[in-house]
C-alpha cells in the first residue's frame, strides 16, 4: 500500500527546522559562549517562551525572497530601458533620493551589521534564527537601494559618494549617530531599538506614505524597492513586538528598563523622522497626504493600539509623546527652513515651494503655516527674485544627543526655541529638547564622546576650518552642481532640456550653477 | 480608543485577490486605495483565510505567500497553515 507522503503543518517545521537544529553546549558553558546576554540586566528565565508569529523556514525563505528581487529587478531594468527617469513629475523630486541615498540606505547596511552581531548574542534559537533572516534582509535593502539610484546617477548630481558622505557630512550625523547608539548598545537594547521602536513603531512613516509619494511621481524604481524592503519589514515588525512581549513576560524587572528604552527609542526615532516630514511636504511635487496626517494615522492611531495593547504588562506610551504630536504641525517647516538656509552645505538643493504648494501647505496645517511659516517663505521668495537668494553662514549649536542643529521650538510656544543645557563633570552640554536632555542624563558617559559635525570643523579635523573647503575638500560635494539653490542648478537646466523648454543646457551635468550667495 | 489593526498590500494582480478575499471574510473593513497601495483597517481584528484564497486563485495556496505582496502591518501576528490573523487582545 502505498502510504501517502504527509506534509508536515507549518508549527512542526518550523520547529524541526529551527529549535531542534539548535544544540545544547556540553563542554563550554553557556554564559562563555553567550557573555553579552545578561549585562544590561535583563533577565530571561525561559527562552522557549518564545513564539514565532511568522513561522518562516530558511527553505521558504529564500523561495519568498527570490520571487521578490525578480520582481523588483524586472521593474528596475523597464526603469533603465525606458528613461524612467525623463518621466517623474519634477526634477525637484530627485532631491528626495539625494537624501535617501545618502541618509536612509547606509541605515540599512548599519541594520544589516547590527543584526548580524545581536543574532549571535542571544542563546535561544528562535530569536537567532529571526535575527539572522533581519541581517540578510537588511544587506539586500542596502543593495536594491543602491541599485535603483545607480539610474539616477547618471543623469543627476549629489548622488556620486554616499558612503563616504554618510561617515562626514554634518546633518548625516543625525542618522549615523542615532545607528551607531544602537549597535554600541546591548543586544536586547538593539532589538527594543531597531526592531521594536524603530521598525514598528516608526518606519511605516518613512516606507509607506513617502513611497506610495513615489508612485505618484512617477518614480516606479524607489516605490518598487521601497516597498519590497517593506514587505520584509512585515516581519521585522512581528519579531518587534515579540521581542518587547516576551521580555516583558519574562521577568517583572524586566518591565522599568524597557520603558526607559522606549522612552528614549521613540524620541531618538521621532527626532530623526524630521527628515521625512520634509521630503513628504516639500520634496513631493505630487503630494498625497500631509507629514501631519500620515503621524495621525501611523502613530496616534496605529502606535494608539500598540500602546493600549502593552498596558497589559504594565508599558505606559512613550515619555514625550504629547510633544511630538503637537510638533507634527510644526517639524516639517522648521527642518525646510533649515536645510534652506545651508543648501551650501549639502548634497541637494532646495526652493521656496510654489503657491499652489503654500496653499496645499496652508489647508494641511491650518493653525500654523499661514501664521508662523508663510510669511518667512514668502520673505525668502521675494529676497530670491531680487538676487539675494538667503543663505546662513553661521554653523549652528547642535543638540550633544540627536545632532540636529536646535531649531525645533516649545510645545506652547512655537516662536520660541526650545533649548536646554546642563553641566556635567565641568562642561556645558546643550540639547534640543527636555527628550534629549534626558537621554543625555541617563548615560552621559556615552554621550559626552559624540561626534559633533561642528564642534569637529572648529577643533580642525574635518580639513579645513571655512565652510567651502570643508564641503568641497571633506564632504566631497561638488561645488556649484550638487548644493545651492534648485532654480538655476545644472539639474533644474537638464530637466529644462529634457522637457523640451530650454536649449542651451543640452549636458548641464557638470556646468556651474547660480552661486550668487556663495 | 479604538483600537484599529491594519495590512497594506502592493496594488498589484496579486493583491486584489487579497483585498478581495480580506473584504470578503472581514466584512466591516475598510479598504483605502492610495497610490501603488491597498490599505485595509478594521476594528480589533483581520483575517485572511487559505479557502477563500484558493477559491479565488483556482489554485493551491500557501499562507506565507502573502509575503511577497504585503508593504506593513499593525497588530499581533498569528500565522498557521489555514490562516494569518491580526488582531489586538
Amino acid at each position: 500500500m502505498a502510504i501517502k507522503n504527509k506534509k508536515l503543518n507549518l508549527k512542526d517545521k518550523y520547529q524541526y527546522l529551527t529549535r531542534d537544529m539548535a544544540w545544547e553546549p556540553t563542554y563550554q558553558k553557556k554564559k562563555d559562549i553567550f557573555p553579552d546576554e545578561d549585562f544590561e540586566g535583563i533577565k530571561i528565565t525561559d527562552w522557549s517562551q518564545w513564539e514565532d508569529p511568522f513561522r518562516l523556514t530558511m527553505d521558504a525563505y529564500w523561495k519568498y525572497q527570490a520571487e521578490k528581487e525578480k520582481k523588483l529587478y524586472a521593474i528596475f531594468d523597464a526603469f533603465a530601458q525606458n528613461n524612467g527617469h525623463q518621466n517623474i513629475s519634477d526634477a525637484r523630486y530627485v532631491n528626495a533620493l539625494k537624501l535617501f541615498l545618502t541618509g536612509v540606505s547606509p541605515l540599512e547596511h548599519a541594520a544589516f551589521q547590527g543584526y548580524a552581531r545581536v543574532g549571535r548574542q542571544f542563546s535561544g534559537a528562535g530569536a537567532r534564527v529571526a535575527c539572522q533572516m533581519q541581517a540578510i534582509d537588511e544587506l539586500r535593502h542596502s543593495q536594491t537601494q543602491q541599485h535603483a539610484m545607480s539610474h539616477y546617477n547618471k543623469h543627476f548630481n549629489g548622488l556620486h559618494d554616499a558612503a563616504h558622505m554618510h561617515d562626514r557630512v554634518w546633518f548625516l550625523s543625525v542618522p549615523k549617530s542615532f545607528f551607531d547608539d544602537a549597535r554600541s548598545a546591548g543586544p536586547f537594547e538593539f532589538l527594543t531599538a531597531i526592531s521594536f521602536s524603530f521598525e514598528y513603531v516608526l518606519t511605516n512613516l518613512l516606507f509607506v506614505p513617502f513611497m506610495s509619494g513615489a508612485a505618484y511621481n512617477g518614480d516606479m524604481a524607489t516605490v518598487t524597492f521601497g516597498f519590497s524592503a517593506q514587505s520584509d519589514e512585515a516581519r521585522h515588525m512581528t519579531l518587534g513586538l515579540e521581542v518587547i512581549k516576551f521580555i516583558l513576560e519574562q521577568h517583572e524587572d524586566n518591565v522599568p528598563i524597557v520603558q526607559r528604552w522606549i522612552d528614549k527609542w521613540f524620541w531618538r526615532g521621532f527626532r530623526l523622522l524630521s527628515l521625512v516630514g520634509m521630503m513628504m511636504d516639500y520634496m513631493l511635487p505630487n503630494k498625497v497626504m500631509s507629514w501631519a496626517e500620515a503621524w495621525e494615522v501611523y502613530y496616534e492611531q496605529n502606535g494608539g493600539a500598540l500602546f493600549k495593547d502593552l498596558e497589559r504588562y504594565g508599558i505606559r506610551p512613550p515619555k514625550y509623546q504629547d510633544i511630538a504630536n503637537d510638533a507634527k504641525h510644526h517639524v516639517s517647516h522648521q527642518a525646510w527652513s533649515t536645510f534652506y538656509q545651508y543648501s551650501h552645505a549639502t548634497n541637494f538643493h532646495t526652493w521656496m515651494p510654489e503657491k499652489e504648494e503654500m496653499d496645499w501647505l496652508s489647508q494641511k496645517y491650518p493653525d500654523t503655516f499661514d501664521r508662523y511659516y508663510r510669511p518667512r517663505f514668502e520673505h525668502w521668495a521675494k529676497e530670491h527674485a531680487e538676487g539675494r537668494r538667503f543663505y546662513n553662514n553661521t554653523l549652528p549649536q547642535l543638540c550633544q544627543v540627536c545632532q540636529i542643529p536646535t531649531i525645533f521650538t516649545e510645545k506652547d510656544d512655537p516662536t520660541m526655541l526650545s533649548h536646554r543645557q546642563i553641566v556635567h563633570e565641568g562642561e556645558r552640554f546643550h540639547f534640543c529638547s527636555d527628550g534629549c536632555c534626558d537621554i543625555f542624563k541617563n548615560e552621559p558617559e556615552k554621550y559626552v564622546q559624540a561626534w559633533l559635525p561642528v564642534h569637529q570643523i572648529y577643533q580642525g579635523n574635518c580639513e579645513g576650518s571655512d565652510v567651502e573647503t570643508v564641503v568641497s575638500k571633506y564632504y566631497h560635494i561638488n561645488i556649484g552642481e550638487d548644493n545651492f539653490e534648485y532654480i538655476g542648478s545644472p539639474d533644474h537646466k537638464r530637466w529644462l532640456s529634457i522637457k523640451g523648454k530650454s536649449s542651451d543646457a543640452k549636458d548641464a551635468k557638470g556646468e556651474s550653477a547660480d552661486q550668487d550667495a556663495a | 480608543m479604538s483600537q484599529l489593526v491594519f495590512i497594506a498590500f502592493q496594488d498589484n494582480d496579486n493583491a486584489r485577490y487579497l483585498v478581495e478575499a480580506i473584504a470578503e471574510d472581514n466584512p466591516e473593513a475598510e479598504v483605502q486605495h492610495q497610490p501603488a497601495m491597498i490599505r485595509i483597517q478594521a476594528e480589533k481584528r483581520l483575517v485572511i483565510n487559505r479557502e477563500t484564497m484558493e477559491e479565488k486563485l483556482g489554485r493551491d495556496w500557501d499562507v506565507q505567500e502573502m509575503l511577497i505582496d504585503v508593504i506593513s502591518i499593525g497588530g499581533n501576528v498569528d500565522e498557521d497553515d489555514d490562516h494569518f490573523i491580526l488582531q489586538w487582545t
